[in-house]
């Protein structure tokens, strides 16, 4: 033998005899030790470059060359074998972990709004829609605002309609509606048009039960200006009941009375709930009442500061309370202000 | 008002409309029909019905009008008799204990059948001996021997009324053999009628509207009179002080009265409305206060000749003397204003006007001549009365609301011809009537144009005027002009532009709120703008949410004591002055609230044990009188509370942390921040209802806007809470919406990276991290960016009183990587600083 076939066949010791102990690692740990032993600076392919010295000239490019392959070639099967064990390992990781998914969550804490609120954003952002801003008006309200410039005088029979709680204040008593919003928005507004609404809470001397409430939250509805009709206060309130209530909700008005409006009329919308068939939500009546409307009397629209001859509008008032009891199928109106966790927790 | 439809009948012809249709009808022009009781009447067919409906039925089969030709004595009982009863077919023994049969007993076969009202094997009906309406079912059974199996019936049975004492006897002309139902088979509608429509409690008054609505005939009762006695006149006087106050009065006189039951008829009719029958007078009067809604009072005429010496009596109407003593006829004593109405004569007071009459003059079962009074009241007048003196009566139902004196002399004309029918008086020749203040009843001008274009209508004016018409008015029509003269029923039709309008709602009512058009609003936009305020408190809102708590309404009404609660037992509280509610449901909600704190406090002491972690909110006013003010200022306030655990406790496990002051101070920096509020502090403070060692004030800028600590130990034994400490705070809503920034500058992102080192400090105990904070920022200036705690350490080491705060500070320009020479210089700086103001050394 040559001292080259010498050579050669010492590199193809090394080759064949460092494949097959990679063949048998199974771990990282042992692909690491068998990079170290065969691939490291005392490894024998490094033993071959670092002998160079002693070899002939003349053979040294050709022994050079060949140990070079010879590494390469093990550095090509460490990285396919390292590629191989990982995917074995990865293969191996996706069968055995296993999670129990019907465990619970980690609960996060979450904040919410008072179902009261959710509702009267509902209501103030389809207005808001059509151009209505919204006004804050006092809770403790004058006799006055409450009254009189609601087009009911001391003594005037309408003022039964509402159990009022009088404070111990000359004329002054806590508002049994938002209405009296109406005249403080016309006067801060006249001569202009207005489209407001007003959001807010109301008081009435009732009895508590599951059915009535002392404190609740009405919304008050006024347009005033030249020229508006009855046909505009229905199609204003129509447009709200279809995007309060549905696409397909149904309306009727009936006539009632308010001493501030003249018509004066009340919404009702087929019963959402059994979709006028008739259920326990609407006493079995197909009709859910919403809110009360009219048209602006003539004496509101002087005591707002708007001539009578000239403008005319029309006002519309809605309990949230209600229409919440409504939405949610509440058993007990009194669950909004006792703040019961368990009952708020569940919007 | 409770309205039998048969009694309707009367004056418009409704036979054909079933009662769906009907009460339709009337709840779409304003009689709002709240349920419908049926007496006798069948259901109206079909599935789904609109209205509520109870009562009984009668089927023609199993009730029918029989006679009772004999009443027997029963063989084995003296409290039952045996009636020999024909029901048109056959003749049948019938049992029954009513009461009011065995006067009949032993008379042998009767000279005049009585009529009756008998269900047959079979029949459902209420049961008379239980309590209430108990459906029960005519069964054959043996009662003392004697075979039973049908039943003559009382109105209790029937469901016509509550009365059980005796059985119906029907009268005399009721044809034997009839089907009951078609004799006198009803449905009750409950109407709930408008305060403006007084005029429409009354059967003419809902008639009336009807025929509107349908377009039909309406019918007045018939008021001749037949007068058979002396002329009244000359034998009563009427004297009228105030005019204002009483604008008319008619009196009729009617003379040799039998005091008897009224007819059947007249009596179930009453039953059927809610009245209990009396006798034939005061039934009389009732009736005709319910056909027309004028209410009228009966004088027994001769003690009012007694009162007034056998001569003629004067009736005097005038206001009461201050301290004037009145008993009125149920039996109550009062003492009267010199504001208030009477009826009196020459020797004093007979009745509180259009309310009550008096004890004294009242008619009884001797009384033999009537004098009857219709008269017209000032219904203001009548009111203030009602609601001084507390009393009530349907006669004050109507005439606070306001009737018009023109139903004054049609209602005494009415009432004397019923007594007449149903008592056999004779009625004197003519009425005395003193009418010195008719009112306007006003013509109204309109014009179909202004009509139409209120509404957005095509109506023409003629049409219109119809419309009126059919709600009596008188209307004149020329070319596009309507003149309607307001009708002598009612007294809500104004003059001029409020006339108009009144007008509008008959018009628009009466045509139909379902044809009038709906259309979208066309008018221009008005000048917009935000209400800012309520747009930022909206934000706030979500804010508060997104930190995770949880919203509140809170009740305005409380009690001064309910919010002492948030003050230590011995706390000397400041008086304060509240809006006091002079009619509150309890003395526990009797004012309007101070403090949100209190509201919050009750809230989570309802909650405590309710969940393990309580985050809440509640953004609302509170109400603070204003010396010199009518109204209180409405100051809107924010509170925010927490109690129980940071986290929920999951099946994970972990050890439960509990929320202190700092989870409270994380809020509510997170507040300000998401609000965009520059120049925060916090600094120790105090507070009555706070742990005084961990209580701040929440400053912006100089002004101190809220506060916020532990919950004082002592008050929160006021409490019924779990034992984890309760965070509170209260915030000034105006003063913060007011700094929050909705325009603020982003700072650029930082295009290098920035250079982080830790700094422990270590000072006194009395000095606050805030203290070094300030002087880390005052050393670093712009370059450094961030300074966060992120350690506190107490130990022997560092010696006593001592303390060491360690923070973590990130470096950085804008503009280049900062070099560790720079950084240095900084680290230099701060230290000295750091020395010279607090005296504060490295920890090494």
């Amino acid at each position: 033998m040559t001292e080259k076939e010498q050579a050669l066949a010492e590199l193809e010791k090394i080759r064949s005899e460092a494949l097959a102990v990679l063949a048998d690692v199974a771990d990282e740990e042992g692909l690491e030790a068998w990079r170290v032993a065969h691939l490291g600076r005392n490894s024998p392919v490094m033993g071959v470059f670092s002998g160079m010295g002693k070899l002939d000239k003349e053979l040294r490019p050709l022994m050079g060359k060949a140990a070079n392959e010879v590494r390469q070639t093990l550095e090509e099967a460490l990285a396919e074998k390292r590629e191989l064990l990982e995917t074995a390992a990865l293969q191996n990781m996706l069968t055995t972990e296993k999670l129990d998914v019907t465990l619970p969550g980690r609960p996060v804490d979450r904040g919410r709004l008072h179902p009261l609120t959710k509702v009267l954003r509902r209501v103030t952002r389809i207005f808001g829609d059509m151009g209505f801003q919204v006004y804050r008006s006092p809770e403790v309200e004058t006799d006055d605002y409450n009254f009189t410039y609601l087009n009911m005088p001391p003594y005037h029979p309408a003022r039964d309609m509402w159990d009022t709680f009088y404070t111990k204040r000359d004329g002054v008593l806590l508002r049994t509606h938002t209405s009296p919003g109406q005249i403080r928005v016309m006067r801060e507004r006249a001569p202009e048009p207005i489209r407001a609404i007003l959001p807010g809470a109301t008081m009435r001397y009732e009895q508590l039960s599951a059915r009535s409430e002392i404190e609740f939250v009405q919304v008050e509805v006024l347009v005033i200006g030249k020229g508006v009709t009855f046909a505009e206060l229905k199609g204003t309130l129509d447009d709200f009941a279809r995007r309060l209530f549905g696409e397909d909700a149904r309306t009727r008005l009936r006539p009632s009375h308010f001493p501030f409006t003249e018509p004066s009329a009340e919404m009702d919308v087929g019963c959402f709930v059994c979709g006028g068939e008739g259920c326990p939500v609407c006493k079995e009546t197909g009709w859910l009442e919403i809110l009360g409307c009219g048209m602006v009397h003539p004496v509101v629209l002087q005591y707002g500061g708007y001539d009578p001859e000239v403008y005319s509008g029309f006002a519309a008032g809605m309990g949230i309370d209600r229409s919440t009891l409504m939405r949610y199928r509440i058993d007990d109106i009194r669950h909004f202000r006792n703040n019961d966790i368990r009952f708020l927790r569940q919007f | 008002m409770k309205v039998p439809i048969t009694w309707l009948n009367d004056y418009v012809d409704i036979a054909d409309l079933n009662l769906e249709e009907l009460a339709k009808k009337m709840t779409l022009v304003g009689l709002e029909v709240e349920e419908i009781r049926l007496v006798g009447m069948p259901m109206p067919p079909g599935e789904k019905h609109e209205f509520k409906y109870a009562g009984l039925s009668w089927p023609e089969d199993k009730f029918v009008v029989a006679q009772v030709d004999e009443v027997m004595p029963h063989p084995n009982a003296d409290r039952l008799v045996l009636c020999r009863l024909n029901d048109g077919n056959e003749e049948i023994i019938v049992l029954t204990g009513a009461p009011n049969l065995f006067e009949y007993l032993g008379k042998g076969p009767l000279d005049k059948p009585l009529k009756v009202a008998y269900a047959r094997e079979g029949a459902q009906l209420y049961d008379g001996h239980q309590p209430g309406k108990q459906l029960t079912t005519l069964k054959r059974m043996k009662i003392r021997g004697v075979e039973s199996f049908s039943m003559i019936c009382s109105e209790k049975e029937l469901g016509i009324s509550d009365e059980h004492e005796g059985v119906i006897l029907l009268d005399d002309d009721a044809p034997t053999g009839m089907p009951l139902v078609a004799y006198m088979g009803d449905a009750v509608f409950d109407v709930d009628t408008l305060p403006n429509m007084v005029r429409d409690a009354s059967v003419l008054g809902m008639a009336r509207e009807i025929a509107a609505a349908t377009g039909r005939e309406l019918h007045y009762p018939d008021d001749s009179l037949t007068a058979t006695g002396k002329p009244i006149q000359g034998r009563a006087a009427i004297q009228i002080e105030d005019p204002e106050l009483n604008p008319r009065f008619v009196l009729g006189l009617i003379e040799d009265i039998k005091v008897q039951p009224s007819p059947y008829w007249v009596r179930r009719r009453l039953n059927l409305v809610g009245m209990r029958p009396i006798n034939c007078i005061v039934d009389a009067t009732n009736y005709v206060m319910l056909e027309l809604g004028e209410p009228l009072h009966a004088f027994d005429y001769d003690i009012l000749l007694n009162r007034a010496g056998g001569k003629s009596p004067t009736i005097i109407t005038r206001t009461a003397q201050e301290g004037e003593r009145l008993t009125t006829l149920d039996g109550v004593q009062h003492t009267l204003d010199a504001e208030m109405e009477l009826v009196t004569d020459t020797a004093g007071a007979l009745s509180l006007a259009g309310v009550m009459g008096g004890e004294e003059s009242e008619v009884t079962s001797s009384t033999t001549n009537v004098l009857l009074e219709g008269a017209s009241w000032n219904f203001i007048n009548i009111r203030k009365t009602v609601s001084k003196l507390k009393i009530n009566s349907e006669a004050a139902y109507r005439f606070s609301r306001g009737v018009h004196p023109a139903l004054a002399e049609l209602g005494v004309r009415l009432s004397l011809k019923r007594m007449a029918e149903w008592g056999e008086g004779q009625i004197a020749e003519g009425l005395i009537d003193n009418y010195p203040n008719p009112p306007a009843d006003p013509v109204v001008e309109l014009s179909a144009d202004w009509v139409n274009a209120s509404l957005g209508t095509e109506i023409e004016a003629q049409k219109i005027a119809d419309i009126l018409s059919r709600l009596e008015f008188t209307c004149e029509v020329e070319s596009d002009t309507i003149r309607a003269q307001t009708p002598p029923h009612r007294l809500d039709i104004h003059e001029g532009v409020i006339g108009q309008a009144d007008l509008l709602e008959e018009i628009s009512r009466i045509y139909g709120f379902d044809k009038i058009p709906s259309r979208r609003l066309d008018q221009p936009l008005p000048p917009q703008s935000s209400s800012e305020e309520l747009v930022m408190e909206d934000d706030l809102r979500d804010l508060l949410v997104n930190l995770g708590l949880q919203e509140l309404i809170a009740y305005r009404m409380t009690s001064p004591e309910r919010e002492a609660r948030r003050f230590p037992p011995e706390y000397q509280a400041p008086e304060v002055d509240y809006i006091e509610i002079q009619n509150p449901i309890s003395v526990e909600r009797r004012v309007m609230r101070r403090s949100i704190l209190a509201s919050m406090l009750e809230i989570m002491e309802y909650n405590s044990s309710l969940d393990q972690r309580l985050a809440l909110f509640e953004i609302g006013p509170v109400f603070n009188p204003v010396e010199g003010q009518q109204l209180p200022q409405e100051k809107q306030m924010l509170s925010i509370g927490l109690s129980g655990l940071r986290h929920k406790t999951t099946w994970q496990g972990g050890e439960p942390e509990v929320m202190d002051f700092y989870d409270l101070k994380g809020v509510v920096e997170g507040v300000m921040q998401g609000m965009h509020i520059a120049g925060v502090t916090f600094r120790a403070g105090e507070h009555p209802s706070l742990h005084p060692g961990k209580t701040a004030e929440i400053l912006i800028g100089e002004t101190v806007v809220g506060v916020m600590g532990e919950l004082h130990p002592l008050v929160k034994a006021n409490y019924e809470m779990e034992e984890a400490p309760v965070m509170l705070a209260e915030l000034d809503l105006d003063a913060v919406l007011g700094a929050a920034r909705i325009l603020f500058d982003v700072e650029a992102v930082p295009t290098y990276p920035p250079v982080l080192e830790d700094l422990a400090v270590v000072v006194d105990e009395v000095v606050t991290a805030a203290d070094v904070e300030n002087v880390l920022r005052l050393g670093g200036g712009d370059y450094l960016a961030k300074v966060q705690l992120f350690d506190i350490y107490r130990g022997k080491q560092l010696g006593e009183g001592k303390k060491s705060l360690a923070f973590s500070l990130t470096y950085i320009a804008p503009d280049r990587t900062l070099t560790d020479k720079e950084v240095l210089k900084l680290r230099d700086k701060i230290i000295r600083l750091l020395d010279e103001e607090l005296g504060a050394s490295l920890r090494s």
